[in-house]
C-alpha cells in the first residue's frame, strides 16, 4: 500500500548540506505494523515527515495505493494529508481546547456538521478509553492520556495509515505498554496500517510484524521482525539489540 | 487635596473621560492595523507557514521605522495628515490619529512575539490534518495564543495611556493636558499630583483586570 523508491532528502542551507536520507526503499503492505528503528540522527523523523507530506523529497517517489504523492501541491496535497494520521512524541495537542474539541479539530477543518462531530468524537474517545475525560483540558491529563487524545484525533479523518514518531519515548514502561496495546487494537479492529518510528527495540518486539533498521540515512536491514531479532545481520542491529560486538 | 479634587470635579471627570476615550479608541484601531500586520510578519518569516523573505523584510522595516520615531515628533510631523483625516489638529479625536500611527507597529511586534511563543509542533500537527493556512491562523495561532495576546493588549493599552497624556501637552486634551496647563504653566502642584494619582489608578485597574482575564482564560493552568 505504501511503496517508497530511492527516497533521498538533502537539507540545503547557506553554509552546510546534510543528506538526511539516501536511497531509501520501503514496501509497506496493508495491515502491517512496520517498525523503523535507528539511533538518534539516523533520519527516522525525516523519513516520517516525507511520508506525512511535511517535507519534499529531494529525489525518489512515495506511492500510496499506486499514485505518487510526493509531488502533490495545493488542494490535492491537503486532501492527501487528511488520509494520513500522524502522532508525535510531544503529543502536539491544542492546549486551549478540551479533549473532545481536540478530537473534533480535524473534522472542523472539513466542515463536518455538529451532530456528526459529536457522534464521531464520542466513538473515538470510547476507542481510546477516554470517554469520561471529554471535557478535560490537556493540561489536566497524564502523558499517556494525552497520547490517547492524539491518537483519537489522528483517527478522526478515517486514515488508512497511521504514522507514529516515537509515540512512547516520553512515557514510562507501563504506559508505553498500554499505548502499544491500543495501537495494536486499532490496527486489528479498524484495519489501519501503522508505521512506527522508535529507538527502543522493545517497541519493535512487542507490536511490529516488519522492521527496518536505519543508520546514517540508509536502511541497513529490513524484513520480518522475528527473523531480524533472532538472526541480525548488521552490526547496527546487534547494537540496538544489545548484543555484544564480536570482532573477528 | 480632597477639596481641590471636589472643587475641580468636573474638570477631572472630563479629563479622565477624554483620556479613556483616546486610549480605548486608539487601542482599538491600533489593533485593527497591528494584529493583521503582526500575523503577517510572523507567517511570512523564514520557516513560517507562508514564507516570503522580501515581504517579511519590508514589513520589518516599516514596523521598525514606525517604532523608532519619538512620539512627540511623530505627532508634530503628522499634523497635516491629521488635519486631512479629522479636519482639525487639536482635541482628543485629532490626538487619536497620531496615537494609532504610533501604536500600530508596537502592537504588531507584541502580536508577533505572542505567536512566536507557540510550540511549532502544534502547527505541524494541524498541517498533517490538512489545515489550510487560513485555518491555521484562525483555529490554531490565534486561539492558542489568546492568553498571551491579552497580556499584550494590557501592555499596549497602558503604553497608550502614557502616549495620550503626552498628546495632552500639545492640545490633545485629557489628563495630560490638565497636568501641563495647571501644574506646569500655573504652578498648581496639587492639581498635577491629582492627575498623576488618577493616571496611576487607571493603569493599575487595567493591569489587574487584563492579568485576571489572561489567567482566567488560560487552560494550561487550571
Ligand atoms: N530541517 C532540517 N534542516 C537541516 N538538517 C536537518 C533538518 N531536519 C533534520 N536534519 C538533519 O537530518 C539528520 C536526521 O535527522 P532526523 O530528525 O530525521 O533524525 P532522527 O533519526 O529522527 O533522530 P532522533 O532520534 O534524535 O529524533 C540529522 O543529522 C539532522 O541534523
Ligand atoms: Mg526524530
Amino acid at each position: 500500500m505504501i511503496k517508497i523508491n530511492n527516497l533521498t532528502k538533502v537539507f540545503d542551507s547557506a553554509d552546510s548540506e546534510v543528506t538526511a536520507l539516501k536511497g531509501i526503499d520501503l514496501h509497506v503492505h496493508k495491515g502491517d505494523i512496520y517498525g523503523i528503528i535507528g539511533m538518534s540522527g539516523a533520519g527516522k523523523s525525516t523519513l516520517l515527515r516525507c511520508i506525512a507530506l511535511l517535507e519534499n523529497p529531494t529525489e525518489g517517489s512515495i506511492e500510496v495505493n499506486g499514485s505518487d504523492i510526493s509531488t502533490l501541491k495545493g488542494k490535492e496535497l491537503i486532501q492527501h494529508r487528511k488520509q494520513i494520521g500522524v502522532i508525535f512524541q510531544g503529543y502536539n495537542l491544542l492546549m486551549q481546547r478540551t479533549v473532545r474539541d481536540n478530537v473534533a479539530f480535524p473534522l472542523e477543518l472539513s466542515n463536518v456538521s455538529k451532530e456528526e462531530i459529536k457522534k464521531t468524537t464520542d466513538r473515538l474517545l470510547e476507542i481510546v478509553g477516554l470517554g469520561d475525560k471529554a471535557d478535560f483540558y490537556p493540561s489536566q491529563l497524564s502523558g499517556g492520556q494525552k497520547q490517547r487524545v492524539a491518537i483519537a484525533r489522528a483517527l478522526a479523518n478515517d486514515p488508512k495509515v497511521l504514522l507514529c514518531d516515537e509515540p512512547t519515548s516520553a512515557l514510562d514502561s507501563l504506559t508505553t505498554k498500554s499505548i502499544l496495546e491500543l495501537l495494536k487494537e486499532i490496527n486489528k479492529n479498524l484495519g489501519v496500517t501503522i508505521i512506527i518510528i522508535t529507538h527502543e527495540i522493545g517497541v519493535v518486539k512487542s507490536i511490529c510484524n516488519k522492521v527496518a533498521v536505519i543508520d546514517s540515512g540508509s536502511f541497513v536491514e529490513t524484513g520480518d521482525t522475528k527473523k531480524i531479532l533472532t538472526d541480525p545481520e548488521s552490526p547496527i542491529t546487534r547494537l540496538l539489540l544489545g548484543m555484544t560486538e564480536v570482532k573477528g | 487635596m480632597l477639596d481641590l479634587l471636589i472643587q475641580n470635579k468636573d474638570m477631572f471627570l472630563q479629563g479622565t473621560w477624554e483620556s479613556l476615550y483616546m486610549t480605548v479608541f486608539s487601542t482599538f484601531f491600533a489593533y485593527l492595523i497591528g494584529l493583521p500586520l503582526g500575523i503577517w510578519v510572523y507567517t511570512s518569516a523564514p520557516g513560517g507557514i507562508a514564507p516570503a523573505p522580501k515581504t517579511n523584510t519590508v514589513l520589518g522595516w516599516i514596523i521598525n521605522i514606525g517604532r523608532s520615531i519619538p512620539f512627540i515628533i511623530l505627532m508634530v510631523a503628522l499634523i497635516p495628515f491629521t488635519r486631512m483625516v479629522v479636519g482639525k489638529s487639536i482635541g482628543p479625536t485629532a490626538a487619536c490619529v497620531s496615537l494609532i500611527v504610533a501604536a500600530a507597529p508596537f502592537v504588531a511586534r507584541l502580536v508577533e512575539t505572542s505567536l512566536e511563543e507557540l510550540d511549532g509542533g502544534v502547527i505541524e500537527a494541524a498541517k498533517t490534518m490538512g489545515a489550510t493556512n487560513k485555518q491555521i491562523i484562525l483555529k490554531v495561532l490565534l486561539p492558542e495564543s489568546i492568553p498571551s495576546l491579552v497580556r499584550g493588549l494590557s501592555i499596549s493599552t497602558i503604553a497608550l495611556i502614557g502616549y495620550s497624556a503626552m498628546a495632552g501637552a500639545v492640545g490633545g486634551g485629557g489628563l495630560g493636558d490638565i497636568a501641563i496647563r495647571y501644574g506646569y504653566h500655573r504652578y498648581q502642584q496639587g492639581i498635577m499630583i491629582i492627575t498623576i494619582i488618577l493616571l496611576v489608578i487607571i493603569v493599575q485597574i487595567i493591569q489587574c483586570l487584563f492579568n485576571f482575564i489572561a489567567r482566567k482564560i488560560d487552560k494550561r493552568t487550571i
